[in-house]
């Protein structure tokens, strides 16, 4: 037995701004608020250069003007709303685009160090559906990238600088759950220090969940192990909603058998996909860009090659990538990391031969719904009530610019416009005398409760295989392409995965470094995400963006032209309207969305 | 069924006093596996083993360990390529105080890290875009802004382990040099100031174990280097100028 945890017991260390996460959003936010004479912290599960912003590759997207010196941001815009299949809210997509190039220019001055042109402007490289001249003028190339170490770059250029302006961090700190008051208002988070095991009450007036993704939900992903979803695993447990959680990003190029992703860069730097005829099957599906159109159009073309048996290898399982033609000086200068993990992973050398891909689960569009300043909300009647003291941003948060498909290097631009917005917001709210009421005891122990129950259970249910489960549940009905009766079958055997993951049980009680008790608690998360992806997905009857159903093969604008609301207290979905309502320019009405 | 060893260490400061070898047998995979993956499997049978990992795919840092005696990543370590005699002997990275199991207390390392300030210093007024750098210039960061932090280098160099607090190590003085290369940095002059005591930098005997171990193909044994020849021509001019 352990000792029950309560408000007593533990100790409240008391914060004015607390950042749940040390990836790229959280970083940014903080950077933001580190300036401000405010009491701040952030809290990350590892030390934040090991966050999964640093895994990304290909670059971050913005109209700077470097590659074409008459890019728009309005065509970037364009671009945006149209891979996100019309479902992204145009304000928030207008904001980032429009303040994308300031936070792009920002990181440069920070020391990111990006890949140079000539005329010693960053490079930009093309990537899946960009276009000029709102899709009239061809393909642009908009994504500024470092080599193909984008993310890298970008994570350890921002930790530097919050190194340089004195963040407060609590690294290795891992969050439980959040503390609510009888006001419904976030009041922090409790939380334990993974290298003591000692557990705290952290308490804010602001706490930012900026804690990544969740692509452990399916057994196949490009994501870091880390990324559990956390935040939204919180949130859902605190009663908060969820937006859009059907719409999960398979990645084309996810390494066969080993998941690591190899960026659309490549493609972008005129690699091609083939199946096991050696056709370019990407000019049928998609005969104007071709291998750079959406990466939902390219994932399902590729599993559709699949199953009409023309895929590569003994068992037609995957495609190959072709590089070998770019040449051994352009792979090396442009796509270094991407050599070293195919001979690290998949044992080839794209210098002399293809790579063998598999579309791989990659990205969460959805996530705790927020405003542009990253305050996260609930819906009542299409209306939206700001959840004091929540915030939330980057992949753990829905602002919504992606919709139902992320765009290649929107989610770095993501990181960065929303995180610097929510600090500027926090800022103002908090100087201005805003902040929320104390909880009380009570509410601190309701908290612990989940927690304690962890420590003092004694089941036969073991995390590893428990976890395994919920992949395969996950993969099996709800991956490219998903069906009714299918997903169905999925919900129910969630049901009695829930059974077991309420009740999981560790059978190492040390408070140390206990990895096992961090890795229980990651997989109550990842549960929660699942099964608020699992019942979007099987009530979104339309298909559209990422979310492509068998039985309902058509886009159906009349009724799913919005956004889906998951409420985690009844399990049921609402809609939500989406926001056509841009400040400086004409919306983007829904159109037929080809390639 | 072919059976293999591994030896791991073992620590938790709550029960035992002293660290311990302790061995596992299990079955020799079929397909070759990753050093992690091996311990994500010995985790299934006994949950109490402590190591970092986050990226899997040797991009985070998380994973540094010793291996068969050398430094390196888990994730990207193929068993292959350390197995001896179907043995395997797994250690956390030596020099460091142990917290549990394979992990090590980093403080140290960080804390040399951030006292090369490791960070762009241009107090210029920023332009309303980028800063321009040419593609020579920018070249001129490469095989230095790579890297990962994993401690692989710093844990396996003799200097470092005697004066971890006045030795920078070979991970901090890649950094120091990555913004020393860096043209748009204007502090130069401050920087080899900071590194121009008999420590810092010239604890280094030039044993190159940093560079065997280096899981991203570094060389802070070249980057130290050009600090040192940095260091010596801006002597000569100072000795000059004063003549
Ligand atoms: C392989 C790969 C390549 C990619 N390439 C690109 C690209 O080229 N361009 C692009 O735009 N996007 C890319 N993406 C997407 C993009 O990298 C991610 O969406 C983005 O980095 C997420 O950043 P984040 O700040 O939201 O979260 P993360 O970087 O994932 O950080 C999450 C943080 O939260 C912390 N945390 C989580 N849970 C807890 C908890 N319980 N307690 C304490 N701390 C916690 C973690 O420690 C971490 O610090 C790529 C993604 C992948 C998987
Ligand atoms: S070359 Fe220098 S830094 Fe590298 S291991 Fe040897 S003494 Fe240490
Ligand atoms: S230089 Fe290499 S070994 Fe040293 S910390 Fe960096 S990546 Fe690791
Ligand atoms: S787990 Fe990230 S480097 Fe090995």
């Amino acid at each position: 037995m352990s000792e029950i945890l309560n408000s007593k017991n533990i100790q409240t260390i008391e914060f004015d701004a607390l950042i749940i996460g040390g990836g790229g959003s959280g970083m940014r936010t903080s950077l933001e608020l580190a300036k401000s004479g405010l009491k701040t912290a952030v809290v990350s599960k590892v030390f934040p250069t090991r966050s999964h912003t640093v895994s990304a590759q290909g670059g971050i997207t913005c109209a700077i003007q470097s590659a074409d010196p008459n890019d728009n941001w309005q065509w970037h815009m364009y671009d945006t709303v149209k891979g996100a299949d019309y479902i992204g809210d145009q304000d928030a997509i207008e904001y980032m685009c429009s303040e994308g190039p300031k936070a792009v220019f920002e990181l440069e001055h920070m020391g990111l160090p990006f890949s140079r042109f000539e005329n010693g402007r960053i490079y930009q490289r093309p990537f899946g559906g960009q276009s000029k001249d709102f899709g009239k003028g061809g393909q642009a190339a908009r994504t500024c990238a470092a080599a193909d170490r984008t993310g890298h770059a970008l994570l350890h250029t921002l930790y530097q600088n919050n190194v340089k302006e004195g963040s407060n961090f609590l690294n290795e700190w891992f969050a439980v759950d959040l503390v609510k008051n009888a006001k419904n208002q976030v009041t922090g988070v409790i939380a334990f220090s993974i290298e003591s095991g000692d557990v705290a009450y952290l308490k804010a007036q602001a706490t930012v969940l900026a804690t990544g993704g969740a692509g452990r939900i399916y057994a196949s992903t490009t994501n870091a192990l880390i990324n559990t979803g956390d935040g939204l695993g919180m949130a859902l447990r605190a009663g908060f909603p969820a937006q859009d959680m059907e719409m999960w990003q398979f990645h084309p190029t996810g390494i066969y058998g080993a998941g690591s992703l190899v960026t659309e860069g490549c493609r972008g730097e005129g690699g091609y996909l083939i199946n096991a005829d050696g056709e370019r099957f990407m000019e049928r599906y998609a005969p104007n860009v071709k291998d750079l159109a959406g990466r939902d159009v390219v994932a399902r073309s590729m599993v559709l090659e699949i199953l009409e048996g023309r895929g590569c290898g003994e068992n037609k399982d995957h495609v190959f990538l072709k590089l070998d033609h770019l040449g051994p000086d352009v792979l090396n200068s442009k796509l270094p990391g991407i050599c070293e993990l195919s001979r690290t992973f998949a044992h080839v050398d794209p210098i002399y031969e293809p790579i063998p891909v598999v579309p791989t689960c990659h990205y969460m569009m959805g996530g705790t719904p927020t405003n542009i300043n990253g305050q996260a909300f609930i819906t009542k009647d299409d209306n939206d009530h700001v959840i004091d003291g929540l915030f939330s941003v980057g992949e753990a948060a829905c602002v919504s610019v992606h919709g139902a498909n992320r765009l290649g290097g929107n989610s770095l631009l993501d990181l960065v416009v929303f995180g610097r917005a929510a600090g500027m917001h926090i800022q103002s709210e908090l100087k201005s005398g805003g902040g929320v009421n104390s909880s009380s005891d009570e509410d601190i122990d309701e908290a612990l409760l989940r927690l304690n129950k962890l420590n003092n259970s004694s089941t036969e249910f073991e995390t590893a295989k428990v976890k395994r489960e919920l992949q395969e549940c996950m993969q099996n009905y709800f991956g490219v392409f998903r069906r009714g009766d299918y997903m169905t079958k999925g919900v129910e055997q969630l049901k009695e995965i829930r059974e077991k993951v309420e009740n999981l049980s560790i059978k190492d009680n040390s408070k140390a470094f206990n990895t096992s008790r961090v890795e229980a608690l990651e997989l109550q998360n990842l549960l929660e995400v699942a099964e608020a992806t699992a019942i979007a997905a099987s009530e979104r009857t339309e298909s559209r963006g990422a979310h492509a159903r068998e039985d309902f093969p058509d886009r159906d604008d009349e009724n799913w032209l919005c956004h889906s609301i998951y409420d985690p207290q009844t399990k049921e979905l609402s809609k939500r309207s989406v926001n056509f309502e841009p400040k400086e320019v004409d919306a983007f009405p829904p159109a037929v969305r080809s390639y | 069924m072919q059976k293999i060893e591994v030896n791991l260490y073992r620590y938790n400061p709550e029960k035992d006093r002293f660290p311990y070898m302790m061995s596992y047998s299990l079955d020799k995979p079929k397909k070759d596996i990753m050093v992690l993956d091996l311990l994500n499997m010995l985790k299934e049978e006994d949950e109490s083993i402590s190591y970092r990992r986050s990226c899997r795919e040797g991009v985070c840092g998380s994973d540094g360990m010793n291996i068969n005696g050398k430094n390196g990543l888990a994730c990207i370590t193929p068993l292959s390529s350390v197995i001896k005699k179907n043995k395997i002997e797994l250690r956390p990275l030596p020099g460091l105080p142990v917290i549990r199991d394979l992990v090590v207390d980093m403080t140290e390392f960080y804390a040399q890290y951030e006292k090369i300030k490791p960070f762009l210093q241009n107090d210029t007024e920023a332009p309303l875009q980028e800063r321009l750098q040419s593609p020579e210039d920018r070249n001129k960061l490469d095989g230095f802004y790579e890297c990962i932090l994993c401690a692989c280098c710093s844990t396996s160099c003799p200097s470092f382990w005697w004066n971890p607090d006045k030795f920078v190590g070979p991970a901090a003085l890649l950094q120091a040099y990555r913004f020393l290369a860096d043209s748009r940095d204007l502090k130069t002059a401050e920087r080899l100031d900071d590194l121009s005591d008999p420590f810092s930098v010239y604890r280094c005997h030039g044993i190159m174990n940093c560079v065997s171990v280096c899981p991203k193909g570094l060389n802070p044994n070249e980057a130290i280097g050009e600090i040192k020849d940095m260091l010596l021509k801006k002597k000569k001019n100072i000795i000059v100028s004063d003549g």
